[in-house]
């Protein structure tokens, strides 16, 4: 059973399923001013600088990428706390980034989010019930008055806390507890799609394992989407169906687990991946690791051609002149198989960073 | 020995009672050897490496018993001042977080001239130019232009390499590096942790690696200690931790980290929370979110035993790792042997 649906997976770069959340040409620059009383503009930071991809209904999308690059603008655009420069968002064919105010708040019911660090995002004044009930009183169709209590109590079970804690307050909690107030919050709407920004990055190894089966435990029972943004690459691997690699504002590689993760062909995801280090000290010996020189450029002024060209070890002078598009490159299309998956590189080419899967 | 710490015994007096944060922890580190200290938050290994700093706050931190033996003397029986010749010229620490380690209103450059102005009694003017050449060598680009910056103008990877030129000025015989990357980015994490071995092999020092990271320990480490509640409750020579945890506990920590070149189905999650340090569990601090848990655990405290792989014929069933096990790390004396603080370590090294 697992063998066939990786073949269907492997098959299908793009969501077997109808896409719940399709992204086009999404932008976000946010200018930079001069001068105190007239604001001259005199450049933008470009931290999302068209980005593509679509979300599979009860998907699970992994965006990753470095401090910087974007992902979290990414999210902050899907719950429309920013407004795009350009692009579109569209939640079942229809474009959020133009709805009116009313259309927008009965779109926003569906797409939630739970945020970083569990320490700041939840009102230390406020009980747990207020926090986790707050989205009935904006959305008071979901629950009426009488039952928002009951259901509060029901959502604290859910997410594996005590149901008598409803008139606790934040600090009386430990990190994890908290996350899972955070993601409380995010399902008291019964939204169809959660944006989780670094979920479990502020959290202990152990506590991390079980928010990350809460949130899995949580997909099947509701049938969510998820886009799980995180810097984390091996949670990211064990939680997503398909894995975008983001550099600079842009996604340069994007594909199932196993395509971005066994078969990397974008340099960049290459060098990421060589990085992350392996809980086995056997590994030193015989792993080979790709060590990037340098800094990340600052998205104000990225580099002309490919972004990642000034730290790539293969940059050459078409990616100075040349933006490589995200694409399927023309090498893999015609084999098929795991390499052939959208990457922005006019070089692509396989090598194997991450040693095989073992089965056992 | 460089560093022996001997049943260390930390504890904070607070309005809401006693905290005992560090309750009889011992572990030594040689010349060029690393050894990395595990465990998550509020496990006192922190609050460890600060006493042998001799930075704890006290008031309220207090440390009541135990000795730390440093090249031979005793570090908390020297005066103040004493003290101080040690901290920095002697060994010295990187913290974490290095945009708030680092003094936002003077120059890097001050910074790092500081250590020699101080202790070597430099003139401003040779203290700059140690500084640069610092710089040069945890490889800043452009060392003699960027002397004269502030540390909001390095990115988060740079401003580490301040922090560890800083470590590395006065060439310490020890360091005591506190979750040195763990506020970087992976592509930068392998860069400064590259950087740091590199270092440690060329003037030999010694190592003391805080972190929480079992991968960065698997990179870099000789020998693990993993601490719970105040306690070492394993440890071992880094390979031997990795094939099969002598504890419970590191065998959770191990399986609940999701891994790169797998995809596992549900993750191992140690049940429940790390303890209140002021009310630690009796007798095994571990047994309530311990799968292996008996009436023992609940009253009596498991010393660190002497864990040894070969038990003789017919105690330990012939497994595949036990053989790889000793061929890889062949026994080592210098106090690098196994040992683990749980009452039934065989039975969770016949599991591994």
């Amino acid at each position: 059973m697992p063998e066939l649906t990786k073949e269907i997976a492997d098959a299908h770069p793009t969501p077997t399923a109808e896409p719940i959340l399709e992204v086009r040409g999404l932008v976000k620059h946010f200018p930079l001013t001069q001068g105190i009383l007239f604001k001259k503009q005199i450049g933008a930071v470009k931290a999302v600088d068209g980005v593509d991809f679509d979300l599979g209904a009860g998907e699970t999308l992994g965006i990753v990428g470095e401090s910087g690059c974007g992902k979290s603008t990414v999210a902050k655009l899907l719950v429309n706390l920013e407004q795009p420069t350009a692009g579109e968002i569209r939640y079942k064919g229809e474009d959020i980034t133009k709805l009116s105010a009313r259309a927008l708040k009965a779109v926003r019911r569906n797409i939630q989010m739970v945020f970083q660090d569990p320490y700041t995002s939840l009102n230390p004044r406020m009980t747990v019930g207020d926090i986790i009930g707050e989205p009935y009183e904006i959305h008071p169709e979901v629950a009426p008055k009488g039952s928002r209590r009951q259901k509060v109590q029901e959502l604290l079970d859910v997410v594996g806390l005590n149901p008598e804690y409803i008139n606790r307050y934040p600090h009386q909690f430990s990190g994890g507890q908290r996350q899972r107030i955070g993601i409380a919050r995010g399902l008291a709407l019964r939204p169809e799609i959660i944006v989780a920004d670094e979920p479990v990055s502020a959290l202990d190894v152990s506590v991390q394992a079980q928010v990350v089966n809460l949130l899995e435990k949580l997909q099947d029972e509701f049938g969510l989407s998820y886009v799980f943004i995180a810097h984390d690459l091996s949670i990211v691997r064990h939680i997503s169906d398909r894995v975008g690699v983001m550099y600079l504002g842009r996604i340069v590689e994007i594909g199932s687990d196993r395509q971005i993760y066994e078969h990397p062909t974008h340099p960049y995801t290459q060098a990421l991946l060589s990085a992350v280090p392996v809980p086995d000290p056997d590994a030193r010996l015989h792993r080979e690791r790709i060590i990037l020189s340098g800094d990340v450029p600052s998205p104000a002024n990225p580099p002309s051609g490919c972004r990642f060209r000034t730290r790539c070890w293969k940059a050459q002078e078409r990616c100075e002149l040349e933006v490589p598009e995200l694409a399927v490159p023309a090498v893999f299309r015609l084999e098929g198989g795991p390499a052939a998956h959208p990457s922005a590189c006019h070089f692509a080419e396989e090598k194997q960073v991450v040693p095989e899967t073992d089965e056992t | 020995m460089l560093l022996e710490v001997r049943d260390l015994h930390v504890e904070f007096r607070t309005r809401d009672g006693v905290a005992k944060a560090v309750n009889g922890v011992t572990y030594s580190v040689d010349a060029g050897e690393t050894l990395a200290v595990l465990g998550e938050s509020g496990s006192g290994k922190s609050v460890t490496a600060q006493a042998v700093m001799g930075i704890l706050d006290m008031p309220p931190g207090k440390i009541t018993g135990g000795e730390i033996l440093f090249q031979g003397k005793d570090l908390l029986k020297l005066k103040e001042d004493e003290r101080r010749k040690v901290r920095g010229a002697e060994m010295a620490m990187i913290f974490q977080d290095a945009l708030s380690s680092l003094n936002p209103v003077l120059t890097v450059g001050d910074q790092l001239g500081e250590m020699f102005v101080v202790h070597r009694g430099m003139s401003k003017k040779d203290a700059k130019l140690k500084a640069v050449e610092l710089m040069d060598r945890v490889r800043i680009p452009a060392a003699k232009e960027r002397v004269g910056q502030y540390p909001h103008q390095f990115s988060g990877g740079m401003r580490q390499r301040i922090m560890i030129a800083m470590a590395l000025a006065l060439e310490p015989a020890l360091i005591i590096a506190d979750e040195p990357t763990t506020a970087l980015d992976v592509t930068v994490q392998a860069q400064v942790m590259d950087l740091l071995a590199e270092l440690q092999r060329e003037l030999n020092m010694g190592l003391i690696l805080i972190t929480h990271d079992l991968g960065v320990v698997a990179d870099v480490a000789d020998k693990i200690a993993v601490m719970y509640a105040g306690r070492i409750v394993e440890r071992a020579p880094v390979h031997d931790i990795y094939k099969a945890p002598a504890h419970p506990y590191t065998k959770g920590l191990l399986e609940s980290i999701p891994r790169l070149d797998q995809k596992g189905q549900e993750l191992y999650a140690i049940k429940g929370l790390p303890p209140n340090l002021m009310a630690i569990p009796p007798g095994c601090a571990f047994n309530p979110r311990c799968p292996r848990a008996q009436d023992i655990c609940r009253t009596e405290v498991p010393p660190l035993a002497e864990v040894t792989v070969d038990e003789g014929p017919g105690t330990v069933p012939s497994r595949p790792g036990a053989e790889a096990l000793s061929r890889l790390s062949p026994p080592t004396d210098n106090g690098a042997g196994r040992q683990s603080a749980c009452h039934f370590w065989k039975e969770t090294l016949r599991d591994a």
